[in-house]
């Protein structure tokens, strides 16, 4: 073993670069031809199959299924694209055997679904390598739309706006387009620059113009852009972290989980990006685990995920638990941090197990526990920043009725920033196409 | 435990599975491989006259429907009969069957439609040892366009002439081998019956066009942008090849003439389901050539199982199941059963109530949470629900006690009745006058 991966502190390399490429190397390889006529030949074609109904943006499942079992791909890919334009980073992201997969009727039958993320991809994947965008517009409205974020929700709607022959601009804050689809999601689960790559994809459609470095509150106003479009769609995602409330936390090398896996996506050299020896990553949702994989994966020694509830109510879906366990990550339940002791930089996460009151409420115990540590990771949830204060809210997110509608007029919002959604790249997706399709209609009516 | 030394007019074999006329008998080495493995016979690849042998396309031969997982459910084929030397083969014949005398030894032989080159070719083949000769009447591509093969077999008076001269020139048994090329099969075994055959076996493959390649617009195998029929077996014919086998099992003309079953045989199961149609021997080949030889061996546990388990020996199982294949207007129409769907095993597919409300009665009723329930009053009992069901056994059909009332006709079940006294056959209230 090399002195550099057993070395105390956070440092760089601790791993060789072959061992980091051997790491980071697509989580799940995408089908080959046969193994997908195989997949495919297992899906019963249900009658108004529950796959279809658990899936938030509604694809017909078992019809794209049997379009690939009969030799014709590029028409799934087509049913795919149809209700769900990032289908392609849905087959990559989507927590299937919670939605789709888990409703499978051959998890009944003998607990084994029909792999339909892994099929989704055989098929998007296949027609987008071909390179054309599939999708054409409709004649030129003349209406333009801004849409605010290009995340999931915002380049969804864009595109249905687009599609219908509107004309859309994108605001988006940061450098680059995707959202969290580009800045938050781990790095094996999207190999090759995908995220990119389907953004690009995606505004083959024309008719979208993307201007970056563009924050709601700090360079453009929400009234601003009312009095310019005839309709304004909120899609920015979530710009704050929560934080422990913890003593200590603000030592040094104490970091948001979605910075650290932000840096790690936009990282060149994973090689230069530093680690601990000891992490401690506190929170249980899918932000935890990709954060605590990846830090394995750099050369962590020690990682540890620690949940303040039970393990049952992580939201990181139990396929996820498993990566991150087969991962060699450690879980810890039902204990939440109470202190982060060290000199300067942190050296000790101390914890206090916690009970459930009978309300639901948790309490903290007697008994507590320290980690070593020497990088931690804030992982419990992210907050609504810098949003309009005319906008109202619903349990701190812009509140929404029907298919995105905000409290004002001409306003809608979709995906993580708006109320209602499970914070998945797939609900953004539908909340930001139902939301074009509800603009649309506002659009068409308001003409006659 | 039961015995599988089968004797089939005269011919001994250890069991009754043979390997068919076909590639995988064609020449000593292959045999050879086959008797290792444990096969009962073969039908050694059908000889034609002396002389230049026949020439094979130098293309693909065959064709292939595919299942799931590129599982062979059938192949057609274009080869025509033993394209290597009539001495080369009589050679071999006789050196296997030395080494082998318990396994069954039969030619195949196909030669033009006159008495000399029959004659002529049942001498050529006296001193090989073989235990019986098999008239491939059947072969429906090349030989067939040069009068031979189903050429014959359409023909019941070319088959009852051939087979006549061939029991006139050879003392050995003599089985004729059917095409089901032809619309009722019943003729041409009357037919070989008449000419004095000791037996007959079938089906030979049927003629077919696996599919057509969308690209070159030209059926498959495709030989240089053409293709011509050719002939299909495997597990896709078997039904075919059951029906005619019972057709001829059950026909007083032929009853009791000595059958040997080919067509689709996979599995012991197969086997087993032929020989109660009357089938003394089964014949196989494209189980073989998808799975090698060593098949045999399950098909030989698996009827020993079969057997032990019901208590029965070869003899109690062949032909049981043709008193019980009969016609339609003997059936009784006062048998009534109901679908019954059993919630514990039902894993809400909702395939039994697509096919039921789209395609038959609407018989079935969807209900919340993806419950499925059989509506009686309105249940014909097809059995479509039953068959695409994925779940074995989650739907069963219920018969109704005699005496119990049908919720759909209103009528109470009653004792056994057909169709030639049903009240709405105008047949029936002829004769009744």
């Amino acid at each position: 073993m090399s002195q550099a991966r057993l070395a105390p502190g956070v440092m760089p390399g601790r791993l060789t670069p072959q061992e980091i490429a051997a790491n980071f190397v697509d989580v799940a390889p995408p089908l080959t031809d046969h193994e997908a006529r195989v997949a495919a030949d297992r899906c019963y074609f249900c009658h108004d199959a529950p796959c279809i109904a658990a899936c938030p943006t509604g694809i017909d499942i078992p019809l794209f299924i049997r379009q690939i079992a009969t030799g014709t791909p590029d028409a799934a890919a087509m049913t795919i694209f149809h209700a769900n334009i990032f289908g392609g980073m849905c087959a990559r992201v989507c927590p299937t055997e919670t939605l789709c997969e888990g409703a499978c009727v051959r998890m009944e039958a003998e607990g084994d679904p029909v792999e339909i993320g892994a099929l989704q991809r055989y098929a998007t994947d296949g027609l987008m390598a071909q390179g054309d965008h599939p999708f054409r517009r409709a004649a030129p409205t003349g209406r333009r739309i801004a849409v605010v974020g290009a995340g999931p929700a915002g380049l969804s709607c864009a595109h249905r706006l687009a599609a219908k022959g509107h004309d859309v601009v994108i605001y988006e804050a940061r450098p680059k387009p995707g959202g969290l689809n580009e800045y938050g999601i781990a790095s094996y689960k999207a190999v090759d620059g995908f995220a990119q790559a389907e953004v690009d994809w995606l505004l083959g459609i024309g008719g979208i113009e993307l201007r970056h470095d563009h924050r709601l509150g700090r360079d453009i106003t929400l009234d601003a852009l009312r009095a310019e479009y005839d309709a304004v769609f909120l899609g920015m995602g979530l710009g704050g972290v929560n934080a422990l409330r913890t003593e200590g936390e603000d030592r040094g090398n104490v970091l948001d989980a979605v910075s650290f896996i932000r840096d790690l996506r936009q990282a060149s050299d994973l090689t230069t990006l530093p680690v601990g020896r000891d992490v401690v990553v506190i929170g249980g949702g899918m932000t935890a685990v990709d954060a605590a994989v990846q830090a394995r994966l750099l050369g962590a020694e020690n990682v540890t995920i620690v949940y303040r509830r039970d393990r049952s109510q992580m939201g990181a879906s139990l396929h996820e638990q498993d990566h991150a366990t087969s991962s060699g990550v450690r879980i810890v339940c039902n204990a939440a941090p109470v202190g982060l002791h060290g000199n300067g930089s942190v050296a000790e996460v101390e914890f206090a197990y916690t009970a459930t009151d009978p309300d639901g409420g948790l309490h903290l115990t007697g008994d507590r526990f320290r980690l070593r540590a020497d990088q931690v990771f804030r992982a419990i949830g992210q907050r609504l920043d810098g949003v309009p204060e005319a906008l109202a809210l619903d349990g701190g997110k812009i509140g929404v009725a029907g298919p995105g509608r905000t409290s004002i007029p001409g306003v809608w919002a979709g995906g993580d920033c708006a109320a209602g959604g499970d914070d998945l790249t797939v609900t953004a997706v539908a909340q930001g196409r139902d939301a074009a399709e509800d603009i649309h209609l506002r659009l068409s009516n308001d003409r006659k | 435990m039961a015995n599988l030394l089968s004797t089939f007019i005269g011919i001994k074999s250890p069991n009754p599975f043979w390997l068919a006329s076909a590639p995988p008998t064609d020449k000593e080495y292959n045999v050879r491989r086959a008797f290792q493995a444990g096969w009962g016979g073969v039908v050694w690849k059908t000889l034609g006259s002396e002389g230049p042998p026949v020439v094979n396309v130098n293309g693909p031969r065959y064709g292939v429907i595919h299942g799931p997982d590129r599982r062979v459910l059938g192949i057609n084929n274009i080869e025509l009969i033993t394209d290597r030397p009539l001495e080369v083969n009589l050679r071999e014949i006789k050196s296997v069957k030395r080494d082998y005398p318990d396994r069954a030894m039969v030619i195949s032989l196909m030669v033009p439609c006159d008495e000399d080159s029959w004659r002529d070719i049942l001498a050529r083949i006296e001193d090989t040892g073989a235990d019986g000769v098999e008239l491939n009447f059947g072969c429906p591509h090349g030989m067939s366009e040069r009068g031979m093969g189903s050429a014959v077999g359409q023909v019941p008076e070319y088959i009852e002439m051939v087979t006549r001269w061939v029991k006139q020139y050879s003392r050995m048994p003599c089985i004729v081998k059917l095409t089901p090329n032809i619309a009722d099969i019943r003729k041409p075994a009357e037919a070989a019956m008449r000419g004095g055959a000791d037996a007959v076996s079938l089906i030979n493959t049927i003629n077919s066009i696996t599919s057509v390649d969308l690209d070159l617009f030209a059926p498959q195998p495709t030989i240089d942008g053409k293709g011509a029929h050719g002939g299909y077996c495997g597990p896709a014919v078997k039904p075919i090849a059951l029906n005619m086998v019972a057709e001829i099992a059950r026909n007083p003309a032929t009853r009791g003439l000595p059958i040997s079953g080919i067509g689709g045989v996979t599995t012991w199961r197969d086997a087993a389901e032929f020989m109660a149609l009357g089938a003394g021997t089964v014949q196989v080949c494209t189980a073989a050539m998808t799975y090698g030889f060593k098949v045999v061996q399950e098909m030989i546990t698996g009827l020993h199982d079969y057997l032990d388990s019901h208590d029965m020996e070869m003899s109690d199982l062949i032909g049981r199941a043709v008193p019980n294949v009969t016609d339609w207007n003997q059936l009784n129409l006062n048998y009534v059963t109901k679908a019954r769907i059993d919630p514990d095993l039902c894993i809400k597919c909702g395939r039994c109530y697509a096919a039921c409300e789209d395609t038959s009665h609407q018989a079935i009723a969807m209900k919340p949470g993806r419950v499925f329930e059989v509506i009686e009053e309105e249940c014909v009992a097809c059995n479509l629900c039953v068959d695409v069901c994925p779940v074995e056994n989650c739907i069963d059909m219920r018969e109704l006690a005699v005496g119990e009332t049908d919720l759909r006709t209103g009528i109470r079940r009653g004792l056994y009745a057909n169709w030639t006294t049903h009240p709405n056959n105008p047949m029936a209230a002829k004769a009744a006058e």
